[in-house]
């Protein structure tokens, strides 16, 4: 009787092991949306001015290239039109590549983009420019063809082919 | 408002360990209850073979740790439990059946994960990056061919159970098609990674389907002949279901037009059909599969009416592991092993299990949607789509979905080709994952190649 008690319960436990596992895994899924996590902001308004340093890494952190995350400048780069309209990714102040080489930050599917064909990256005083890697149809900011680097703020417009992005905060 | 900020990447090798940890305790745990339920102990080589299992899966977790440290950290845990959960019921037959451990088909299967385990690793550590597949694409797409038609052939050739996919040299039989289904999703990566965007062009629309070019049908034909040719010769519908779907499969996913699946299925459908006209073993499956339980048919074959009553004396929690009669269905360590979860874990067990199939095809879909190259984005949805497919045709096939064809359900059933086929499919999809996950190079990195100075470099 004992060993027939033992066995429910083996037999049983098995079964909510097993599940116990699946949502183990379930749960590993929820926290690894890759690399990203979306917070709620305390206040709708975006605070003027440097946001306060995160606790730990004061001023006199050792790192000086420490990505200061962009006092005014834009954060992101959204497409806005195009094949790939939609699609968000944060700007790294390394800088972001843009075209059709699978190399780059941002892999378009346009025909009329070059394999690599801007870069916009934060220059050594905090301004974030756009520049043209010499692309076979151009890069546009606003209606003006780029020739050189240009310096570009949140809400700038580039085209590039057929794909429209936007910068933004 | 939100804010979405990308967060220091995590390798999630941890998450991986303990998981894994959790994995070979229900194993321990599935053994344990078996051995009470036959014998009434707990069985004496436990100790052994847990430690042993355990072994084999931190071998492999800590050759990620060292080779592909961002690969996805699911993928190990959930194949380790399967495979686990898949020995014990094998072992579970061999009892049943009064085969000693020694002699017994699951101690067999031990030996064979072991050594698809190593050939995983091997493969993790030579294919240090993905693309380098993408080089032999024709090599791999001849092989798989040769591969899927090699039972065909007049003396390796091997009839078993009415079809013909296996080869058997000497004592040696092997399923190749197991083996072919890999070669060939790298075919059709590598092959429609560059003929995409010709097989993408668009023609002309009717009743909103884009239809493709006629002229660019060839591809498509070639398949759907190569997989009628599988069915007819080698009797199986499963390969050949497995084979075509996984080609219409990558077709949709390289040009994203709707028409190239609604012409890879009415061709499948037109031809299967005039198979089912013309071959008498094709309308034997069809009637086994619609009157399972005619007196005709029962005389046949009454695998499938077996399996179906082990499910259904199962219920919803099971008669427990070890307490059903799972071994009346014939091939029940193999091909009807599902039947034999279902009857002995009961339909939360069984659904659990197709859980864990999920999740797995989940993980590798999202590394094809995280991976940045085409190839590897191809390559690796092809592989879980095929993962995919082959459960559905395996699950179908036992539940009356589709007429019963002889896949094996990957990582459970018994069966050498097939685990190591499936344990490469992961070292694979392991690498690309870690492609897919590995944070870009950091700034210095990109800086330090545009600071380098220009030289002459010297061509002889």
């Amino acid at each position: 009787m004992l060993s027939e008690l033992t066995l429910t319960v083996l037999r049983l436990g098995l079964l909510i092991l097993l599940w116990v596992f699946v949502f183990a895994v379930v749960g590993v899924l929820r926290g690894d949306l890759y690399g990203t996590r979306v917070n709620r902001r305390a206040t709708p308004t975006p605070a003027r001015g440097t946001p306060a340093p995160p606790p730990g890494e004061g001023r006199r952190g050792r790192a000086p290239k420490a990505p200061k995350p962009a006092r005014k400048g834009p954060t992101r780069l959204v497409v806005t039109a195009g094949a790939l309209s939609g699609t968000t990714l944060p700007l790294r102040p390394a800088g972001t590549l843009i075209g059709r080489s699978p190399e780059c930050a941002l892999v378009l599917d346009d025909d009329y983009a070059s394999g690599r064909h801007a870069r916009i990256f934060q220059s050594d005083d905090g301004t974030w420019m756009v520049e043209d890697l010499r692309s076979t149809n151009g890069t546009y900011l606003g209606a003006t063809r780029l020739t050189e680097p240009r310096e570009v703020a949140a809400g700038s417009v580039l085209r590039i082919g057929q794909t429209m992005l936007e910068l933004q905060r | 408002m939100s804010i979405v900020s990308s967060l220091a990447p995590r390798s999630g090798r941890t998450t991986e360990l303990i998981l894994l940890l959790g994995a070979v305790g229900i194993v321990g745990l599935a053994y344990v209850n078996l051995g009470i339920a036959t014998t009434g102990t707990v069985p004496p080589g436990l100790a052994a073979l847990g430690v042993g299992y355990l072994g084999v899966a931190l071998a492999f977790h800590v050759v990620l740790r060292w080779r592909a440290k961002y690969a996805d950290p699911l993928l190990l845990p959930i194949v380790t439990l399967l495979n686990g959960l898949g020995l014990v019921m094998i072992h579970r037959i061999d009892i049943a059946r009064g085969r000693d451990i020694t002699e017994g088909v699951a101690l067999r299967q031990l030996m064979w994960s072991a050594l698809a385990v190593g050939i995983a690793t091997v493969v993790l550590i030579v294919v240090r990056d993905h693309r380098l597949l993408r080089r032999y694409t024709y090599i791999a797409g001849v092989g798989g061919f040769v591969l899927l038609l090699l039972p065909l052939m007049p003396v390796i050739g091997n009839a078993e159970f009415g079809s013909r996919i296996w080869i058997r040299i000497g004592p040696l039989s092997f399923q190749p098609g197991e083996v072919a289904k890999l070669l060939l999703a790298v075919f059709f990566a590598g092959y429609l990674v560059q003929t995409r965007d010709a097989l993408s062009v668009a023609g002309r629309k009717v009743l909103g389907l884009t239809l493709p070019r006629a002229r660019d049908l060839g591809p498509i034909l070639l398949a759907w002949v190569a997989s009628l040719a599988v069915l007819v010769f080698e009797r199986d519908l499963g390969s050949s279901l497995l084979f075509f779907g996984l080609f219409v499969a990558m077709l949709y996913i390289a040009t994203e037009r709707v028409s190239w699946i609604a012409i890879g299925l009415s061709l499948f459908v037109a031809g299967a059909y005039v198979a089912f006209l013309i071959f008498g073993h094709v309308q034997t499956r069809v009637l086994l599969w619609l009157d399972t339980f005619s007196s005709e048919a029962l005389q046949t074959s009454d695998q499938l009416a077996k399996g179906l009553m082990g499910m259904a004396a199962g219920g919803m929690v099971g008669t427990g592991i070890g307490r059903g009669r799972p071994d009346l269905t014939y091939l029940a360590e193999s091909d009807f092993i599902i039947p034999s979860f279902g009857e002995e874990l009961g339909l939360i067990g069984l659904f659990a299990i197709l859980m864990l199939y999920v999740l797995l095809v989940e993980r590798g879909l999202r590394t094809s949607l995280g991976t940045r190259d085409g190839f590897g984005k191809l390559l690796a949805a092809g592989l879980s789509f095929s993962l995919a497919l082959q459960c559905f045709v395996v699950v179908g096939g036992v539940t009356r979905v589709i007429p019963l064809t002889g896949l094996t359900a990957p990582f459970l059933s018994s069966g050498g080709s097939s685990l190591l086929a499936n344990w490469t499919l992961l070292a694979i999809l392991l690498r690309i994952s870690d492609h897919a996950r590995r944070p870009l190079p950091d700034e210095k990195d990109a800086s330090a190649v545009g600071d380098a100075q220009t030289q002459v470099v010297k061509l002889r």
